[in-house]
């Protein structure tokens, strides 16, 4: 018995140091040298209005629901960025199946000239705060907004060129354009 | 799509390029190296503030000292989440686990599985996110890399060491060094890394929004390169923060392979049989591109009851690719993070992903994964030596009665823990409740929950609800056998021909290292690891296949 006891000290004693390491001078090194060299990303991508108040995150999506502006895809969660989630329906699921094709509905009422619907726009994403819609999703909303707001479509497909994520990464994943910075020019347009 | 796949190749070469300088790193790490020079004076600190002693240990000894720092371990993270709501870090205010809550996740997080029934957001304090999560994302990797690193000793005719030496050398050599490095390129990438808490923002639509932030990078590379798979955010991986980009996604792709996809080479270093390291990393290989390229092309063929790509709980930025890829090696590599729902997966995609699970042995998570594999190559072996007509040996040493009777106890421990936890929680309504998906698929839900606990993998078909007292009971029971028994009757084995005189190798022996053996050994993969589970796959994702 004597010798078990003697046994755990030393054990006790090293999960304090590794503690030490792993959770206090590990995460204290990652975040000195992340602040200091790239703050921006450190601190979560936040986009500054012109009064220097938050208006949200780059990597976070946001709802739009303003015809003039472009839209994203389905949140269960409404994109509150205090959680994250999705209803994980199972491709078999029927509520799946008449939760899209009602989004399906609703997009081609709102779109009539927008042509097929791409199937990003009408299906909640992993993280329910998805950032991006596909490029096609973007092109298919242009004759709705240019209708609405009066800017030509051509200026509205440079637009959504402008903000399409480089090559190497619609390579490496997806074609794909940041909803919130594409609101944010598109606004700046008018 | 045809460009997206040459690129993915291309990924693919290059990760597997990285294995071998990655496993010879490894053997260099726990044998006398130039390394010491650099890292002794490091670990020497550690040694002399614990007190600890470097001698050697018989196997009983290293076990019990696994066994004794991880049970120290499991208590103080369960005191944790028990009493986070009085401890400090807390700006959220969270309140302190439930007793069953708390020891379904102190068992979760130092087994390695990384299952959450909890949600990132709103369960768990900065406090214990440090100290009991982060913490045990180092220390249970390091365990299992020890373990198996003992165990290769073992089978090459060496003493096993000493399980705290090599536990310290697994986390300052390997995953300290490394993971911080990947925590830097990943904040550089755009993963949020700060101790202040939420922003609140105005949104263009004129919303509050608030935004939860935290120290992001530095959980993501240990996340990954451990095989943890515990996520910051309830989302895990599919949330922007803990993964923004194509790189990043990739990345973690990599991390993820990095350790359990190099051991065979440390092994082949380590027992003097390179080439049977590259036989056992090939076989492997083999299996695992089979499953992504069939989980790639069943998650094309779409949905056909929306008649459209399968967008439902996947992210714009990664598409149909960079999911499947990224749910085949979190399930082959039993980490458990993921970018996309699994449940919302088609039920092929989802079976191939369970299947790695079930095999677990492609490639394993670190350590436990390679142990596995050795099982399988000693079964194969026993198999072959029958076919034969032969005394099955291995590494020179025979395979008699005493060995065959441990490795049978292994090999049914899997199909027990995982097809009577299904049925368990299938025949009580306290279990079967929770499934939230209507069918077939509801009984897969069950399956994945049970087969990723027992794998220590920790995904899961994420629908299901299953933070209840009968799931936290049930799933913490199957975590902790699926974990702990394995790795003690492995290691008994390999001490048990480590005692026994070598046989001369002669013409008529079983060529380990030779592409039939390998075609041998994957064939007991399957023969033997998956037909166990056919009738449960064919009552769950196949008939949503054929029924969808």
């Amino acid at each position: 018995m004597n010798k078990q006891v003697s046994n755990i000290v030393p054990v006790l004693r090293l999960g304090l140091v590794c503690l030490v390491l792993c959770s206090v001078l590990y995460p204290l090194a990652v975040t000195g040298i992340g602040q200091l060299f790239f703050p921006y990303q450190a601190n979560g991508s936040l986009i500054e209005g012109e009064n220097g108040s938050v208006i949200g995150s780059e990597l976070i999506g946001q709802t739009f629901t303003d015809p003039e502006l472009f839209q994203g895809r389905v949140s269960s969660i409404d994109n509150d960025a205090s959680g994250s989630g999705t209803p994980n329906y199972a491709p078999s699921n029927p509520d799946l199946i008449s939760r899209t094709v009602e989004a399906i509905r609703t997009q081609q009422a709102s779109n009539p000239d927008g042509g097929i619907v791409p199937m990003d726009l009408v299906t909640n994403s992993g993280s329910g705060l998805d950032p991006h819609i596909s490029v096609e999703a973007a092109e298919f909303q242009v004759p709705r907004i240019a209708e609405a707001s009066g800017i030509p479509k051509e200026e509205l497909y440079k637009l959504i060129d402008q903000h399409r994520t480089s090559q190497v990464e619609e390579l490496l994943g997806a074609p794909a354009v940041n909803i919130l910075q594409l609101n944010i020019d598109l606004r700046a347009l008018k | 799509m045809i460009v997206s796949l040459i690129a993915l190749i291309l990924v693919l070469v290059l990760i597997g390029v990285s294995l071998k300088p990655m496993g010879l790193y490894m053997a260099a790490v726990f044998s006398d190296s130039r390394l010491d020079r650099f890292f002794l004076p490091v670990e020497n600190i550690l040694y002399s503030i614990s007190g600890i002693k470097k001698q050697k240990q018989t196997w009983k000894q290293y076990v019990f000292s696994m066994l004794l720092l991880n049970m120290v371990l499991l208590v103080f993270i369960y005191a944790v989440f028990r009493l986070q709501g009085i401890l400090p870090l807390n700006p959220l205010d969270i309140a302190g686990m439930d007793p069953a809550l708390a020891f379904n996740t102190a068992v979760s997080f130092i087994t390695n599985t990384n299952l959450q029934h909890y949600s990132g957001e709103s369960g768990l304090s900065l406090f214990s996110q440090l100290t009991a999560i982060l913490f045990m994302m180092f220390a249970a990797p390091s365990t299992a890399l020890a373990v198996a690193i003992g165990f290769i000793r073992l089978l090459g005719g060496k003493p096993i060491g000493n399980f705290f030496e090599d536990f310290v050398r697994a986390l300052v050599r390997v995953l300290l060094p490394i993971s911080f490095i990947a925590a830097i390129i990943f904040v550089a990438l755009g993963m949020p890394q700060t101790l202040s808490g939420a922003v609140h923002a105005t949104t263009m639509a004129g919303a509050e929004q608030t935004i939860l932030r935290g120290p992001i990078g530095a959980f993501l590379s240990i996340k990954e390169l451990g095989n943890n798979g515990g996520g910051f955010f309830g989302v895990n991986s599919a949330h922007p923060f803990e993964n923004p980009n194509a790189y990043t996604n990739l990345l973690q792709c990599w991390l993820m392979l990095l350790l359990p996809a190099s051991l065979p080479f440390t092994y082949g270093k380590m027992t003097g049989k390179p080439k049977q390291g590259v036989m056992l990393f090939g076989a492997m290989a083999a299996v695992f591109l089979v499953m992504l390229a069939a989980g790639i092309a069943a998650e094309m063929q779409g949905n056909p009851l929306l008649q459209g790509a399968m967008m439902e709980g996947k992210e714009t930025r990664f598409g149909v690719i960079g999911s499947v890829f990224y749910s085949i090696v979190t399930t082959a590599a039993e980490t458990g993070a993921v970018n996309t729902m699994h449940d919302t997966l088609s039920p092929l995609t989802g079976m191939l992903a369970l299947g790695n699970m079930l095999l677990n042995t492609v490639f394993g998570g670190v350590g436990t994964g390679f142990m596995n594999v050795i099982l399988y190559v000693m079964i194969a072996v026993f198999i072959a030596g029958l076919m034969v007509g032969r005394t099955p040996a291995f590494l020179g040493k025979k395979l008699e009665g005493a060995e065959m009777k441990l490795l049978a106890i292994t090999l049914l421990v899997q199909p027990i823990l995982i097809l009577l936890g299904t049925a368990i929680a299938m025949y009580f309504p306290a279990g079967n409740e929770a499934i939230s998906n209507p069918g077939y698929h509801g009984l897969t839900q069950v399956l994945y929950e049970i087969t990723s606990s027992a794998a220590n993998n920790g995904s899961g078909f994420e629908g299901l609800g299953d933070a209840t007292t009968f799931w936290n009971i049930l799933t913490g029971i199957v975590m902790f056998l699926g974990r702990y028994i394995s790795i003690i009757t492995l290691i008994a084995v390999a001490a048990s021909l480590a005692r026994k005189t070598a046989v001369q190798e002669s013409k008529g022996s079983l060529r380990i290292d030779s592409p039939l053996f390998a075609s041998l050994l994957v064939g007991t993969f399957f023969l033997v690891g998956a037909l166990t589970f056919l009738p449960v796959l064919v009552l769950g994702p196949i008939a949503e296949y054929v029924t969808l």
